[in-house]
Formats: structure tokens, sequence, C-alpha cells
């Protein structure tokens, strides 16, 4: 019988190396996998890659896991906010390294690592900072920047309902990277608030196939919090 | 003769822009200023507005005491959504902008070049530290991408300019500037003039500029 649903996030978290790449969920406050990084704070790990949107909020999350000193760098695409003073600091002393990516590359390289795709020519960063040393193509007229999949060791993600095969649905605009980063990582671990008998789940509806979730865990439902920015960049 | 013209608040600006949206057009926003665009939307025609986190038929604020933290605008604001409205990943998202599906795009910026390229993403100081979120995809995907700011810096310089010295966000992308004093249209011809606001004659305003404009 298959079963992934996992008792608890220690025994889904306990082969986390060190120096492994870890692919984090969210968008602003939606999303975010807090039971999942606390887990992975427990766990260990050291000298991380963390691919994530952003760079941490407040000192909980994402934030405490820089703190911690776990992160070797990082890779997102927003990490100045009003509230990202850990990792502002860490970056200003040189403790943590950033790769800055526009957003839809960062979702692109993501879901290129997860469908087999070995590179591809985007238009997005041509002539700008952050397309300079890269290969271009001109293709029909236009220029494009060649990049590079982004693939985890490890996924953490937030889903709302799954069954014990993994096939998860989301909850509003908490899907943000939560179903490429499942097919991008070797080892993705979702948080649901509820999981199901199999056959509940509208396989019409379903967003996430079971294939791309390797452990389920239940955590309890909890508004998910303001916070985030406080003010547009 | 000495001219008298009022400057458009950043709601009237906002209002400028919302003139120009269509029927059925498919529209993102970008954080800060192009929000308030949201407002002013002509009342009797649909417009759908994307949000880049994985929105279309993005609706108004919640009422007080209804936000829902998983459901935010790009600006992480409780919005809400609309009947008929969608949610979708980021690699859905991210391509109805590169895939040419979005009509149009409003962003804020630092400076504008008079051949629409874009600088709105970082100063360039050296102190500062970079955020590109999904700026760039925005301006280079959309099928028209419109910039919204006031046309002088605080210290009187024009930003729209000859090249941008600021770190560019896309090369050749904008369409149409919105500003507090004029709207400009930009592009391989440079700049032309689509409007001032009243009592700026348009040498006052290619003054300030100090680019040729067409009319």
């Amino acid at each position: 019988m298959i079963d992934k649903i996992f008792p608890g996030v220690a025994a889904a978290l306990q082969d986390v190396r060190d120096g492994a790449t870890v692919l984090i969920g969210g968008f602003g406050t939606a999303g975010i996998p807090g039971e999942l990084i606390d887990g992975l704070i427990e766990q260990g790990a050291r000298d991380l890659t963390v691919v994530n949107n952003n760079a941490g909020n407040g000192d909980h999350g994402l934030a405490a896991l820089l703190k911690a000193g776990r992160v070797r760098k990082i890779i997102c695409s927003f990490p100045r906010q009003a509230d990202s003073q850990v990792f502002d600091a860490l970056y200003r002393s040189g403790r943590v390294e950033l790769e800055l990516v526009p957003q839809g590359n960062l979702a692109e390289r993501i879901r290129a690592a997860g469908a087999g795709i070995g590179a591809f020519f985007t238009p997005t960063g041509y002539g700008t900072e952050l397309g300079k040393g890269k290969e271009t193509r001109e293709i029909d007229g236009r220029m494009y920047v060649l990049e590079y999949p982004i693939a985890g060791d490890l996924a953490l993600i937030k889903a709302e309902r799954a069954d014990r095969w993994g096939n998860l649905v989301y909850r509003k605009a908490a899907r943000n990277f939560g179903p490429i980063m499942a097919m991008a990582a070797r080892h993705t671990v979702a948080s649901v608030h509820e999981v199901v008998a199999l056959g509940a789940l509208d396989p019409e509806a379903i967003v996430t196939p079971g294939i791309f979730v390797q452990a389920v865990v239940q955590v309890p439902r909890t508004a998910t919090q303001a916070g985030g920015f406080i003010q547009a960049a | 003769m000495t001219m008298t013209y009022t400057r458009r608040t950043k709601d009237q600006i906002a209002q400028r822009v919302a003139q120009d949206i269509y029927a059925g057009a498919y529209v993102n926003l970008g954080i800060g200023m192009p929000t308030a665009v949201a407002n002013h939307l002509p009342r009797g025609i649909e417009v759908i507005l994307q949000s880049e986190n994985g929105i279309l038929g993005m609706g108004p604020a919640p009422a007080p005491g209804s936000e829902d933290y998983d459901l935010i605008n790009a600006g992480k604001q409780p919005v809400t959504l609309l009947p008929g409205g969608a949610f979708f990943h980021h690699a859905d998202s991210f391509a109805m902008m590169r895939g040419g599906h979005l009509d149009i795009c409003v962003l804020g910026a630092f400076q504008v070049s008079q051949k629409g390229d874009l600088a709105n993403w970082h100063t360039g100081e050296p102190d500062a530290i970079p955020a590109v979120g999904g700026a760039m995809d925005l301006a280079t995907g959309a099928r028209q991408t419109w910039v919204m700011m006031d046309l002088l810096t605080k210290s009187g310089e024009s930003k729209i300019v000859r090249e941008c010295s600021y770190p560019l966000t896309g090369l050749a992308c904008v369409k149409r500037v919105y500003t507090d004093l004029a709207t400009l249209e930009c592009g391989p011809q440079g700049l032309r003039l689509i409007d001032t606001v009243e009592g700026l004659s348009p040498d006052a305003l290619q003054t300030l500029i100090g680019l040729p404009l067409r009319a």
C-alpha cells in the first residue's frame, strides 16, 4: 500500500543533507510552509542553497533559517522588503550569497527542472544587468537569454488537502510556487491542513498529481497571518 | 506671458490611464502607484485584472475584518476574487506575460528613455540591495507596457530621458508614459505628445523634457 502520509515533520525531513538545495514555496504571506521550515531548522542541515521568491520576513520562517546560519546562498526575485532585516544584515556583511532572478525566469527555471528541459531561451532580462554574461540568441527577430533549470534536492510546500497517494489541492493564491517546486525536487514534502480518503479529491480538480510528492504532513489549520510586505517597493 | 497649470494628482493620473483601458482587456497593475488605476476603470465595461502571484479576475480590497491572507495581490495586500476568477501557479502566471496573453501592464518607473527603454527596479546605488520581482517579465512580456510616474524628479530633472542612466528593466518595451504633466508615446521614432495638462504648452513641455516631441 502506498502511503505518503508521515506522522510528523521530523520524520519527513530526516534525510536532508548539508549542502542541499531546498525549494521553499510561498509568496508574501500565502503558501509559506512555516511548520516545515521550523522542522528544517530543527533537523540541522547546514550550508543550504534556498530558492524562494523572497528572502524571509520578520524573524520567523525563512528569516529564522537564515538567522540560524544554515543558508549559504539564496536564489530569489525580491529579497528587499520592509521587514527583511535578517537577510539584509547577512547580505551586507557578506555572510550569504544572493542570486537575483526575475520572477518569471525563476518560475520557468524551476518548471524546466521538473520537466526535464536542459535550458531555455527567454526574453526576460535581455539587455539588463541580470542577463549580463549569459548566452543570447536572436530568434525570429527577437533577442533572448539562455537560462538553466533550478532543481531541488528537497521542496517544502504548503497545500490545502491531500490523499495518501500525495495528490494535492491548494487554497487560493497560496498555490503560487507549490506545483512547480513539487515537480522540480527529488524529495517533495507538502504540509496540508486536511488528509482525505483516496478518491475523495475530484480527479478533475487535482492540481499536483501525487507522482510529484514524496511526503505529506498534516498540520493544524491556522489563519494565514498578515505581514510580509508592509509597504510596496 | 506667464503660464499657469496644475499638475495631475496621483488619482488623476490613474484616472487618465484608466480612460485608455478598453473592454475585455487583461491587465496587470504593478505595485505602488499603478494599483490606483483599479479604482477608476470605466463603468459598464469588463476588464480582467491579473496578479502575478496567480490570480485572474482580481477584485477590490475586502471589507475590514474579512481579509484572507491566502488571497493577496503582488504588493501583498489582501484582495478579493470576482465571480469567474481563477487561481493558477507561478509558471502559468508568467506564461501569461511572456506568451503575449496579457494586453496591458502598467508600471511605475525611475526613468523611461525616448525609445521606450525602462528603468524601474534598481537605483544602482552601491549599498542598495537589488530586488526585481516580476518587473522584467511584465515589461517585456505584456503586449503593451504603460508607465505611470511624475514627469520630473524632486530636483526638477525629467524622468523621460535620451538614455536611461539607472539599470535597465527592459529594452524598447514602454509604449506610453502617463505623467502628472502630460501623456506621451515613446518608441523607435522617439517621443510623441498625446496630451498635456491645461495651461502647459507643448513648447513649455518640450523645454522641461529637453527632447524633441512630435505632435
